[in-house]
Formats: structure tokens, C-alpha cells, sequence
């Protein structure tokens, strides 16, 4: 079965449907997987029983920029190759990158109260993610604006693409402003240093947080499928009413 | 060619003319330096230190407010379908048009910088560089802003929409161009460092901006 098959929503819905449930499970048990590693996961020496945080916090924000990714490849499906399912995928995904963002912002909040002594700091990566969850709330309140679906499609894709151009652009501005105005004022984990104790249970979270999102995301572009259905549904019989 | 000189000064004529409103956007400039002062007190060393901050706000809110009108007329009497149906490609009409915007409406802001600047008590020097700033930075909130306003003639919804849509991707343009008049006031940077960025903001939104404004009205209109 190829891309060009699922441009059929019934096969589309009838390959989820057998799909889904097994994604569900597999995304239960790495996630009870990944929160019991984590939970197991040593202390760090600096920063405490705080730094189980991060557990959380790296997989959403891996997510937060992963699946703007996804919606720019959605959106070239819609302008490019007019793929009938890509404009389904980029609407559905919109809410759920906006929630992992969102939680990216949150958990590295109430890292910070504790590690920083502040709930928010204009940190560079902070600020960035920031304006990233702005752009998410600007493209759902693009897709809300607007009644006739394909017609939002395409402006959204729009500005999805000329977001995932500008985006790098704005994390590099912010990284320069900041430096600019508080040098180191931020205490970082070394990156690429990080203990294995610290690694696995981090790439298992990882691993199942991007299940979660394909099981949100199948499932939403399924609900969006029917929700379309029920809409064309409704304007016929609303035509036959009127006829 | 001819074609699209035409087109930059028909769209000039039009803004300077009765009803055009090209300059309400300088008026609306004067109005938001003139509101500070009532915010932040009339203390006069606060209010150089802000200056350059202050007026590139008014500037960059001035510019998002008058882009609204760059493609609403011409949809609404028709010129726009003329214009994409038209021989001429429409990445650059669309360029056209966004320049004759910026000509005359982002010109006049940076022509009232000067007087501004004497109201937040700016020296010779900080009105300069703000003006400067002002000259390499406006282009590209003008360009980018033209994507936005694009999507809203499509979509028939203009006003806090296209707001809330352009102001996130104007931020870079804010951050060079604040920083580099900070450099020329304060130092200890050095001016041309974030002056060439924020040149270089401008001439990858002078490649971006025609692209994807014709890209969506391509796809949007009907």
C-alpha cells in the first residue's frame, strides 16, 4: 500500500482502524517503561531529584519542533503533490505540537523555579520555544478563522512553510539577543556529557513520546475525517431541506 | 519592465491621493511616541535610554497597521484578478507592489524619525543610526507583512488576524534593529555587526516575501 492509496479517506480510516489499537499499546508499555527507568535514574549530583524533569520536559520539546516539521511536509503535500490527506494531517497536528510545546514551556518552568530561583527567565531557548508556541496559536487561530476547510488548507500551508523557514532564523535572532544582553548567566547540562544512567531512560521517553504523537495524531486525523463527513452530510441535507 | 513600473506608480498615486491613507501610518507614528512618555513618565535620561526601543515599536506597529490596505482594494475593485491573470509573473508584481507600499508608506516613517527623535530627547548621533536602522529594517517588515496580508485577502479576514500572524515573524528584524542603534548609542558592539544581519533580514525577505504572497493568492483567490 502506497502514499498515493491513502489518498482514499475509507482505506485511510479502515488502516488506522486496525492500526491504532496496537500503536495505543505499545505506546502504554514504552511509556511505563521509560517513567519506571526514570524514576530509577540516579540523582544528579548537582541539581538533585529535580533533574527527573528533564525526562519529560527534552521529549516535548524534541516534539514541539518535530512536529512543525510534519506539518511542513503536510503542507507541501497540500500545495505541491495535492495529496487529499495532507491538509487532514497538517490541521490535526496543529493542537497537539501547540500541547507539547506548551508542556515543553511548562515543565521547563518549573525546572527553572528550583535551578534558577525564577519561573521564567528570558533564556534564549526558553523565549524561542516561547515564540514557537505563539506561531502554533496563530495557525490554529488561522484554521478557526476560516469555515470553508480547503480554503484555510492552503493559506495555512502557506504559512507553515514560511514558518519553517523563519523559525531558524528567530532561534538564531534569540540566541544572539540574549547573549547580548546576559552573558552565562544560565546553568546548562553539559549536552553530549550525559551519563548513560541519565541517556537510556531519556532516549526510551523519546522513543515514546513520538508513539504518542502518532497515536494522537492518527486518531485526530480521523476524527477530522469523520468531522468533515458529518459537515458535507449536514450541507446536503440542509440543500434537500431547501429544495 | 514597463509593466511593472507602471504598476509601482499607479500604486503610489493611489496612496498619496484623497483616500489613500498612505500617511495616517506617520500620524499614527507621532501618536505612539507621543503616548510613551505618558507611560514611562516624562523623565528625560529614561526616555533617551529608550528612545531607539520606542520608536522602532512605532515603527514596526505603523508598518503592520497601514499593510492591510496593500491588497484589500485592489481585491475589492478587481485590479488584484487583473494583476494575477496578467502576463507579468506575480512574484514580481507582488514585489512591485510591496516596494510602491514601502515607497510610500515606510519612507515617511523614517523621514519623521528625525523630529521624534527630539521629542525623546536623542542626540545627533542616536536619531541617526535609529533612521539608519529604520532604512535597512523597514523592507523587511514591509516584505514579510506582505505575506500576511496576502493570507487575509484570501481569506477575507484582515485586522488582528494578520497581527497576530506577522508580528511573530517580524521579531528577528526588532532584535538587529534595536541592538544595532543600542551599539551606535552605547557601544561597546560594534555597529556593523548587527547593521549587515539586519541588512541581510531584509534581502531574504526581498526573496521570501514575493514568493509566498504569490503562492497564496495563486491558491486562495477564486
Amino acid at each position: 500500500m502506497s502514499l498515493i492509496d491513502l489518498a482514499n479517506p475509507t482505506k485511510f480510516l479502515a488502516l488506522t482502524a486496525r492500526l491504532l489499537p496496537w500503536l495505543a499499546g505499545a505506546t502504554v508499555i514504552l511509556l511505563l517503561i521509560g517513567l519506571y527507568q526514570s524514576a530509577m535514574a540516579p540523582d544528579d549530583y548537582q541539581q538533585g531529584a529535580t533533574v527527573k524533569i528533564m525526562f519529560i520536559h527534552v521529549p516535548n520539546a524534541w516534539l514541539s519542533m518535530f512536529v512543525w516539521g510534519i506539518m511542513s511536509i503536510a503542507s507541501l503535500g497540500t500545495l505541491v503533490w495535492r495529496h487529499p490527506l495532507a491538509d487532514v494531517a497538517a490541521k490535526a497536528a496543529a493542537p497537539i505540537g501547540a500541547a507539547f510545546t506548551f508542556l515543553a514551556l511548562v515543565t521547563g518552568s518549573l525546572w527553572g523555579r528550583p535551578m534558577w530561583g525564577t519561573y521564567w527567565e528570558w533564556d534564549a531557548r526558553l523565549t524561542s520555544v516561547l515564540i514557537l508556541f505563539l506561531m502554533y496559536l496563530g495557525l490554529i487561530a488561522l484554521w478557526r478563522a476560516v469555515e470553508d476547510p480547503s480554503r484555510a488548507a492552503r493559506a495555512a500551508a502557506v504559512l507553515t512553510l514560511v514558518g519553517a523557514i523563519n523559525i531558524p532564523i528567530i532561534k538564531f535572532s534569540v540566541d544572539w539577543w540574549n547573549t547580548l544582553h546576559q552573558p552565562a548567566s544560565v546553568i546548562r547540562m553539559g549536552g553530549p556529557t550525559l551519563d548513560n544512567a541519565f541517556l537510556i531512560p531519556l532516549l526510551v521517553m523519546a522513543i515514546a513520546f513520538s508513539l504518542l504523537f502518532i497515536t494522537l495524531h492518527l486518531a485526530a486525523m480521523r476524527n477530522e475525517i469523520l468531522r468533515r463527513r458529518v459537515r458535507s452530510l449536514q450541507m446536503m441535507q440542509a440543500n434537500q431541506k431547501a429544495a | 519592465m514597463t509593466a511593472l513600473s507602471a504598476l509601482i506608480r499607479r500604486d503610489i498615486r493611489i496612496a498619496l491621493r484623497v483616500g489613500g491613507g498612505a500617511l495616517i501610518g506617520v500620524l499614527f507614528f507621532l501618536t505612539v511616541t507621543v503616548l510613551m512618555p505618558f507611560a514611562v513618565g516624562p523623565d528625560l535620561a529614561l526616555l533617551s535610554r529608550l528612545g531607539p526601543a520606542i520608536l522602532w515599536l512605532g515603527a514596526l506597529l505603523a508598518s503592520l497597521l497601514t499593510l492591510d490596505r496593500l491588497f484589500t482594494a485592489d481585491h475589492e475593485d478587481g485590479s488584484l484578478d487583473l494583476i494575477v491573470m496578467s502576463r507579468t509573473p506575480l512574484e514580481l508584481a507582488c514585489a512591485a507592489k510591496a516596494l510602491a507600499h514601502w515607497l510610500a508608506a515606510g519612507l515617511p516613517l523614517i523621514v519623521a524619525t528625525p523630529v521624534l527623535g527630539l521629542l525623546l530627547n536623542l542626540d545627533g548621533t542616536a536619531t541617526l543610526a535609529v533612521a539608519l536602522t529604520l532604512l535597512a529594517g523597514t523592507p523587511a517588515l514591509t516584505f514579510t507583512g506582505m505575506i500576511g496580508a496576502a493570507l487575509a485577502v484570501t481569506l477575507h479576514r484582515g485586522g488582528l488576524l494578520l497581527a497576530v500572524l506577522v508580528l511573530p515573524l517580524s521579531i528577528p528584524v526588532l532584535i538587529f534593529g534595536v541592538a544595532a542603534s543600542q551599539a551606535a548609542i552605547t557601544g561597546p558592539l560594534s555597529f556593523g555587526t548587527p547593521f549587515s544581519i539586519l541588512c541581510a533580514l531584509s534581502l531574504v525577505s526581498f526573496v521570501v516575501g514575493p514568493f509566498a504572497a504569490a503562492a497564496s493568492l495563486r491558491h486562495g483567490l477564486d
